[in-house]
C-alpha cells in the first residue's frame, strides 16, 4: 500500500512539470494554432536564468536563500518571458505577416530551439552546472512515505498556474480576446482587438510559466544541461496533445496522465519496457478519443 | 528579381560544395594525428575533455620543438572533428580524417555506439585507431588496426562484485542502469550474472532502468527501496548518479551506493555534494593521492583548465602517448601516409609494455589492455581517495 | 527523345559517379558523404509523400528507418554472411549480386507493415494528433528494440558489412554505391510515378478536402493506408541502406534527431515538391558536412542558416512546385506528369 501511494506523490511531482510545460505548448497552440517546439528549450533557458540569478544573489550579492528564492521566482519569469518574446518577435512574427503555412514555422520553431541549445553550449561550454539549494530541505516520513517540502510546492505550484490561467483564458476578456483569435484571425482585429498585443500576451504568460517550471526544475533536480529541455519538451508536448491541445484543462490533465502512465508502468512492469508500454498506452487512448481527452472534432463545412 | 533568387541559391550551392572538396595543405615536417570525438550532441563535456588532454599534450611536444623520431624532430598537428555523438557522423568523421585530413592515426570516438563503425572503417582503410573509452568487446575485435586503452566491462563487472561483497558485507544488491546507454546495460548486465553466479539466483532483488535524459527516477527507486537490498550499484554517468543518490535519499534510503568508472569525473562532486561522501566506485586512476607522472598531469590540468581531469582526459592522455609511442617505435617517418600508417601500426601491436598515467598496460592479441583497476572512495572534502587496486 | 533527356541525364550521373569512385577518382570521404546524401534523398523524398503530398504531419520517420535497418541487417546477415547470430550463410556469397534487393524488399516491406500502426488511426484523426501517434511509434520501435537483446539490444549490431564484401570478391566494383544509388533512383522514380498516377492523384485530393475526395469517390482510407505503407516502407529501404554504409545500427541512431532531420529536409525542400525535397536533402547533406570545421558552432549556423532561409523564402527552397515550373526551359527535357 505504501508504495502505491508513494508512487502516487512520485508521479505528482513529475506529473507536475509535465503540465506546466504542457500549458505553454497549449497556450501557444490556442491561440495561433502553432507547436512552438522550442519551449522545451525556453524552459532550459529558464533553468539556467534561475542559476544565474540564484548564484547572483547568493554569491555576489550575498543575500540569504530565502530571500534569493522570493526575488528569483519573479525575475526568472520575466527573463524567461523575455526570451519567448523575442524569438516570437523575430522568427514566428515576421513569418505570419508573410502568411506562410503554419507547419514552416513550426520547423522554424524547432531550429530555434536548437539554436538555443547549442547557442548555450558555445557560449557556457559543456560542464553541467549546480543549482543551489534554495529551499531547506525537509523530508516529511508519514506511515512508511517519504516526502520533501519542495514536493509539496512543485505539486501546488502546478495546480496553482493551472487555475490561473484557466480564470485568464475563461474568465477575462484577454482570455476571450485570445481564444477569438484562434477561432477567426480575420474577424479579430475588426472588433478592435490589437491581435500583436494578444499574441505577444500569450507568448509572456506561457515563457514566463515555463521559466517558473525551470526554476522548480532545477530545485527538484539540480543538474542544468543545454540538452535537458529537449527530451521534456517532446513528452510535455506529447502530454499537450493528449489531453486535447488548444485546452488549458487538456494540458493539465494530459501532463499528469503521462506521468502516472511512465511511473505507473516502470513501477508494475519491468522499468525496461517502460517506453513501449506506457506509449503503447497512449496510442490506444488516442485511438478511442482521436482528438485528445477535451479535444474538439473540428467539423468540416460542405 | 526571382531569377537573381535562383541564382543566388546555385552560388550557395557551388560555395557548398567548393568548401566540402577543398581538402588541406601538405606540410612535411609535421605529423598528423586525427581525433574523433563528440563535442557536440549528448555528452560535449566528455569531447571537451579529450579535446584539452590532447591539446595539453600536444603543446607540451611541440614546445620542446616537436616529436622526436630516427633523430629528427617533427611538428605535432592534432586535427579534431566532431562527431555529434552519432554513428553516422563518426564514420564520415573518421573517413574525413582519413581520406581528406590524410592523418597516420586516429584518436577516438569514446563512446562505444560510435568506436565500433568507426573501428569498422578504419581497420578496412588500414589506420591505425585507439578509442580511449569505448568498452564494447566488438570495438577492437577481429581488428588488427584498432586499439583501446580502458579495460573492458567483463573485467570491470566482477571488480564491483567482489569489492562490495567485501566492504558492504552484502548479500543482496540493487541495480539501476541506463537502458539506451550501451555501456551502462552492458555492465549492469555483467554485474547481476557475476553477483548471482556468488551469491546465488535471485540475490540481485531489483534490475530496473531508466532512459538517457531521464530525470525522474522515483518510480524505480521506490521499487528498489521497496525490495530492501544491501546496496545499490550505478553503473551510470555521473550526472545521473548525481541525480539518482540525491533521489534515494530524498526518498529514505540510508544504505550504501556502489559506482563504475562513468562516475569518475570532478563534475560529480559539483553536481552531487554531501549525497556522494563516503560511496565507492571502481575507475581508471585514483587522482587523490597520485604520485610520479599521474599527479603531473592532473596539477597541470587542474591549473591550465580549472578542474581536476576525468579518466576521459586521462584516458584520452594515454592513448594520444600509446599512438606516439607508436610513431617513435617505428624509427622512421615515411613521406607515404599509407606505408606511415603501416609503420604505427605494426609499433603500437609491439608495444609491450606501457606505463601510463591511468597505470601500466599490456596489450592482447586483439588490442585490448591488461591493466589494473581501483576502487576509490569519495572522502568528506569530495577527493577520490585510493581504497584498493585490482589487477586481473 | 528530348524530353527524356533528363531521365536518361541523371542516371548517366549516377553511372559517372559509380565509374569515379571505381577509378579511385573520389576519395572514400566524398563516396561515403554521397551515400549518405542519398539516402537522405530516400528519407526526405518518402516523408515528403506525406508531410507534402498527403497534408499530414508525420515526426516520426525515423521509426521506420529504425525497423528497415534492423530487418535489413538480420536479412542481410541470415542470407550471406557467416554470423554468430545465425549461422553459416544460408546462400553462397556470389548470389548477394542478384538477391540483395530482397534484402531491400524484406525491410521495406517490415516497415510498411510498422506504417499500419500509423495509418490505421489516420483514418479518423489527422493534424497534431496524428503527429504525436507518429512519435509514439517512434519512441516504441526504440523501447522494443532497447529490450530484445538477442539482436544487440542497445549495444546494437554489426556484421552486415561482409555482404557487400562478398560482392566485391565476385565482380570488383563498388557494390554499396551502385545499390545506394539503385535505391535513390529507384525510390523517386517510384514515389514520382505514384503521385502523378491516377490512383495517386487521390493523395492530394486527401490534402486539399478529405470530404470532397470522399465525394469524388476517392476511397481516403485506402489512399492513408497505401501512402503511409509506401513511405515508411521506402524509410525502411534507406535504413536497410544506411546500416550497410555504416556497418552497424543501434537503436539510439534513429530517434527523435533523426525524425527531425528529414523533416527539416521536407520542409526546407518546400511541402509537396518532390524535386525540392531531393534537392534539399542534397543541400542539407552537403551543409552539414561542409561546416564540420565549425564544431560547436556548426550547430548554431545551421539553425540560423535555414531560419534565415524560411524568412526569405517562407515556403521552402521550391515551394509547392516542381523543377519545370521554376524553369520553364526544362519543361523540354523532363516531363513531370
Amino acid at each position: 500500500m505504501e508504495f502505491v501511494f508513494q508512487n502516487i506523490l512520485n508521479a505528482l511531482q513529475w506529473g507536475s512539470f509535465y503540465a506546466l510545460i504542457a500549458l505553454g505548448y497549449t497556450l501557444v497552440y490556442g491561440v495561433l494554432l502553432l507547436i512552438n517546439f522550442a519551449h522545451g528549450d525556453i524552459f532550459m533557458v529558464g533553468a539556467y536564468i534561475a542559476y544565474f540569478v540564484a548564484t547572483l544573489f547568493l554569491a555576489t550579492v550575498g543575500l540569504s536563500p530565502s530571500a534569493t528564492l522570493t526575488l528569483a521566482v519573479p525575475l526568472t519569469m520575466i527573463l524567461t518571458a523575455c526570451v519567448g518574446v523575442t524569438l516570437e518577435r523575430v522568427a514566428y512574427r515576421p513569418l505570419r505577416r508573410k502568411g506562410a503555412h503554419r507547419l514552416y514555422v513550426v520547423i522554424t520553431a524547432l531550429m530555434c530551439g536548437l539554436i538555443l541549445e547549442n547557442g548555450n553550449l558555445a557560449l557556457l561550454g559543456a560542464s553541467r552546472k549546480n543549482f543551489p539549494e534554495l529551499l531547506e530541505k525537509t523530508v516529511y516520513n508519514f506511515m512508511g512515505l517519504s516526502v520533501t517540502n519542495l514536493k509539496v510546492v512543485v505539486i501546488f505550484t502546478a495546480i496553482a498556474v493551472f487555475l490561473l490561467l484557466q480564470f485568464i483564458v475563461t474568465r477575462t476578456k484577454i482570455g476571450m480576446a485570445m481564444r477569438g483569435i484562434a477561432w477567426d484571425k480575420f474577424a479579430i482585429p475588426l472588433m478592435g482587438i490589437p491581435v500583436d498585443t494578444i499574441i505577444v500576451f500569450t507568448f509572456v504568460l506561457g515563457s514566463g510559466m515555463a521559466g517558473l517550471a525551470g526554476l522548480l526544475f532545477a530545485m527538484s533536480y539540480p543538474v542544468l544541461e543545454p540538452y535537458m529541455g529537449a527530451l521534456i519538451g517532446w513528452k510535455a508536448f506529447i502530454a499537450a496533445v493528449v489531453g486535447g491541445i488548444g485546452d488549458i484543462r487538456g494540458a493539465f490533465v494530459g501532463g499528469f496522465l503521462l506521468a502516472f502512465l511512465e511511473i505507473g508502468v516502470a513501477a508494475v512492469f519491468p522499468s525496461t519496457l517502460r517506453d513501449l508500454i506506457a506509449f503503447t498506452v497512449l496510442l490506444l487512448i488516442m485511438w478511442r478519443k482521436p482528438t485528445g481527452i477535451f479535444g474538439v472534432a473540428k467539423h468540416q463545412k460542405i | 528579381m526571382k531569377i537573381f533568387g535562383r541564382l543566388s541559391l546555385l552560388a550557395l550551392a557551388l560555395v557548398l560544395g567548393a568548401l566540402f572538396l577543398a581538402g588541406c595543405s601538405k606540410e612535411s615536417d609535421t605529423i598528423k594525428i586525427g581525433f574523433d570525438i563528440p563535442l557536440t550532441g549528448d555528452i560535449p563535456k566528455v569531447g571537451e575533455a579529450s579535446k584539452f588532454a590532447a591539446e595539453m599534450l600536444k603543446e607540451d611536444i611541440n614546445s620542446k620543438g616537436g616529436l622526436e623520431v630516427g633523430g629528427k624532430k617533427y611538428k605535432l598537428q592534432f586535427i579534431y572533428q566532431d562527431n555529434e555523438s552519432k554513428a553516422d557522423s563518426a564514420v564520415n568523421a573518421a573517413l574525413k580524417l582519413i581520406e581528406q585530413d590524410g592523418v597516420v592515426a586516429i584518436v577516438g570516438p569514446n563512446s562505444s555506439k560510435q568506436a565500433v563503425p568507426a573501428g569498422g572503417i578504419c581497420n578496412e582503410r588500414e589506420t591505425p585507431m585507439i578509442s580511449p573509452w569505448s568498452t564494447n568487446p566488438d570495438t577492437t575485435k577481429g581488428r588488427p588496426w584498432v586499439f583501446r586503452a580502458a579495460f573492458l566491462d567483463p573485467f570491470q563487472g566482477p571488480v564491483a562484485v567482489n569489492f562490495s561483497a567485501k566492504q558492504f558485507g552484502a548479500k543482496t544488491a540493487a541495480v539501476i542502469f541506463d537502458i539506451a546507454n550501451d555501456y551502462s546495460k552492458g555492465l549492469a548486465d555483467i554485474f547481476k550474472a557475476e553477483w548471482e553466479k556468488k551469491m546465488g539466483a535471485g540475490s540481485v532483488v531489483a534490475f530496473e532502468s531508466h532512459g538517457t535524459k531521464d530525470q525522474d527516477f522515483s518510480a524505480q527507486l521506490t521499487k528498489i527501496l521497496g525490495a530492501k537490498p544491501d546496496f545499490i550499484f550505478i553503473p551510470d554517468n555521473y550526472n545521473q548518479v548525481a541525480l539518482i543518490v540525491k533521489q534515494a535519499h530524498d526518498l529514505g534510503w540510508k544504505g550504501p551506493f556502489m559506482g563504475s568508472d562513468a562516475w569518475g569525473s570532478a563534475e560529480l562532486m559539483t553536481l552531487c555534494g554531501k549525497d556522494c561522501v563516503g560511496q565507492f566506485f571502481s575507475t581508471h586512476y585514483a587522482a587523490a593521492g597520485a604520485q610520479g607522472d599521474t599527479k603531473v598531469f592532473i596539477d597541470r590540468y587542474n591549473q591550465k583548465y580549472g578542474y581536476i581531469p576525468d579518466d576521459v582526459a586521462a584516458l584520452t592522455w594515454d592513448a594520444t602517448r600509446i599512438v606516439l609511442q607508436g610513431i617513435q617505435d617505428a624509427g622512421k617517418v615515411v613521406a607515404d601516409v599509407k606505408a606511415e600508417r603501416k609503420l604505427i601500426r605494426d609499433a603500437m601491436a609491439n608495444i609491450k609494455e606501457f606505463k601510463g598515467i591511468t597505470g601500466s598496460m599490456k596489450f592482447d592479441a586483439e588490442g585490448d589492455p591488461i591493466k589494473c583497476a581501483v576502487v576509490v572512495r569519495i572522502s568528506e572534502d569530495g577527493q577520490f581517495v585510493f581504497a584498493e587496486s585490482v589487477c586481473p | 527523345m528530348q524530353r527524356y533527356a533528363l531521365n536518361i541525364l541523371l542516371p548517366a550521373a549516377a553511372a559517372f559517379i559509380v565509374v569515379l569512385s571505381q577509378m579511385g577518382a573520389l576519395d572514400l570521404y566524398v563516396q561515403s558523404v554521397i551515400m549518405f546524401m542519398a539516402i537522405n534523398v530516400i528519407m526526405s523524398a518518402s516523408l515528403n509523400l506525406v508531410n507534402g503530398n498527403m497534408g499530414e504531419f508525420s515526426c516520426g520517420h525515423g521509426g521506420f528507418m529504425c525497423v528497415g535497418a534492423y530487418v535489413g541487417s538480420l536479412l542481410s546477415m541470415l542470407l550471406f554472411t557467416n554470423s554468430k547470430l545465425f549461422g553459416a550463410a544460408l546462400l553462397p556469397g556470389y548470389s548477394a549480386l542478384v538477391l540483395f534487393p530482397l534484402v531491400l524488399l524484406g525491410a521495406g516491406a517490415a516497415a510498411a507493415l510498422v506504417g499500419v500502426i500509423v495509418a490505421v488511426p489516420s483514418f479518423k484523426t489527422r493534424g497534431d494528433y496524428l503527429a504525436i501517434i507518429t512519435l509514439a511509434v517512434n519512441y516504441m520501435v526504440i523501447s522494443a528494440i532497447q529490450n530484445l537483446d538477442v539482436i544487440g539490444g542497445p549495444r546494437g549490431l554489426t556484421g552486415m558489412r561482409p555482404t557487400m564484401s562478398a560482392m566485391e570478391d565476385v565482380v570488383n566494383l563498388p557494390w554499396m554505391m551502385i545499390w545506394v544509388l539503385i535505391g535513390a533512383f529507384g525510390s523517386v522514380a517510384l514515389i514520382r510515378r505514384y503521385i502523378s498516377s491516377t490512383y495517386g492523384k487521390g493523395v492530394n485530393a486527401v490534402c486539399q478536402d478529405e470530404i470532397a475526395a470522399e465525394i469524388m469517390s476517392v476511397d481516403t482510407n485506402r489512399i492513408k493506408l497505401v501512402t503511409f505503407m509506401v513511405s515508411s516502407g521506402l524509410a525502411g529501404v534507406a535504413g536497410a541502406l544506411y546500416a550497410h554504409v555504416v556497418g552497424y545500427v543501434n537503436p539510439g541512431s534513429f530517434d527523435i534527431l533523426k525524425s527531425t532531420e528529414a523533416m527539416v529536409m521536407v520542409y526546407l525542400g518546400g511541402m509537396g515538391s518532390l524535386s525540392g525535397s531531393v534537392l534539399s536533402a542534397v543541400l542539407f547533406t552537403l551543409l552539414l558536412e561542409a561546416l564540420r570545421p565549425l564544431q560547436i558552432y556548426k550547430w548554431v549556423l545551421v539553425p540560423l542558416i535555414l531560419i534565415l532561409l524560411m524568412q526569405f523564402r517562407p515556403e521552402g527552397i521550391m515551394g509547392n512546385k516542381e523543377l519545370p515550373d521554376m524553369f520553364p526551359r526544362l519543361r523540354k527535357y523532363f516531363t513531370f506528369k
